[in-house]
């Protein structure tokens, strides 16, 4: 990774447990301050990142723990988050993204994740494949609003 | 707001704890949150509000918002699984949600079937039956 291929750029690891899904948020939404959001911008990209740590978690290691890489960046105004996994994968992206729908009911997934990643930050792109892990990219534009 | 908590204290029950507090009084369950509502709070609590739910005869539950200002997509799912356990008998209630909380809740649609008010007064004071979302 390029240093000057961001104008800043930070990467954490950590273990996929419940409770790292509020430093996760904590560490997007600190690192993206340099950009001045809104508090309303602060919130959108909390939900958006906590919602890709708890599929990681749940989904994608099932709960066993692994390891979840992520990835912030910044580039003029535009925020970026790569959150990534090692676990099962998705095998069919475009039913996980499906508003309502969850193949943890009995965990009272509400299937509202995707939803929510798409409904709060500019963009979303999913890279997965059954076994080979899942990333999570999202970006969104800081400052859009004014 | 701390004259209504402590109007609770002596009735019957208070349980603290460092996420979230709650309290049992006349089939009221009030919980006050004190950490963001997400995956890992929702999971400690769905068993605990589910006991109570069960062995205290609740069938209100109202839910303070007031002291945080996150909730995700987590939060949604525990609000559903007890409104699916109490709404042949019951309702539940939203207090003191901020404007992102307030927009998960539309978004969600979350905001049709449960009340939604300002202050936990106002909630306690609601009859069932109510139109609820008064603001």
């Amino acid at each position: 990774m390029k240093s000057n291929q961001y104008d800043n750029f930070c990467e954490v690891a950590f273990e996929a447990k419940s409770e790292n899904e509020g430093f996760a948020r904590i560490v997007a939404a600190a690192f993206c301050t340099g950009l001045d959001p809104t508090v309303e911008e602060i919130a959108d990209v909390k939900t958006a990142v906590s919602e890709a740590v708890t599929n990681s978690i749940v989904h994608g290691y099932n709960g066993a723990g692994g390891i979840i890489t992520m990835k912030c960046m910044i580039t003029g105004s535009v925020f970026m988050v790569e959150i990534h996994d090692d676990g099962v994968g998705i095998e069919n992206i475009d039913r996980a993204m499906e508003p309502l729908f969850t193949t943890k009911p009995e965990l009272e997934r509400s299937g509202m994740g995707f939803s929510f990643m798409e409904a709060f930050m500019d963009d979303l792109k999913v890279d997965s494949a059954r076994n080979k892990g899942t990333t999570v990219t999202m970006t969104k534009r800081i400052g859009a609003q004014v | 707001m701390e004259k209504t908590e402590k109007t609770f204290t002596n009735e019957e029950n208070e349980m603290q704890h460092m996420d979230y507090i709650y309290m049992v009084s006349k089939g009221n369950l009030i919980i006050s949150l004190n950490a963001e509502l997400d995956h890992h709070l929702a999971e400690e609590m769905r068993g605990v509000i589910d006991g109570i739910i069960d062995k205290r005869g609740v069938y209100r539950i109202i839910i303070d918002f007031s002291k945080i200002d996150f909730m995700d997509s987590a939060g949604i799912g525990l609000i559903m699984g007890r409104y699916k356990k109490i709404r042949d008998f019951g309702d539940i209630s939203i207090v003191g949600a901020n404007e992102s909380i307030q927009r998960i809740l539309l978004i969600s649609g979350l905001h049709k079937i449960v009340g939604i008010y300002e202050s936990l007064n106002q909630a306690i004071n609601h009859q069932k039956g109510g139109s609820g979302n008064e603001k």
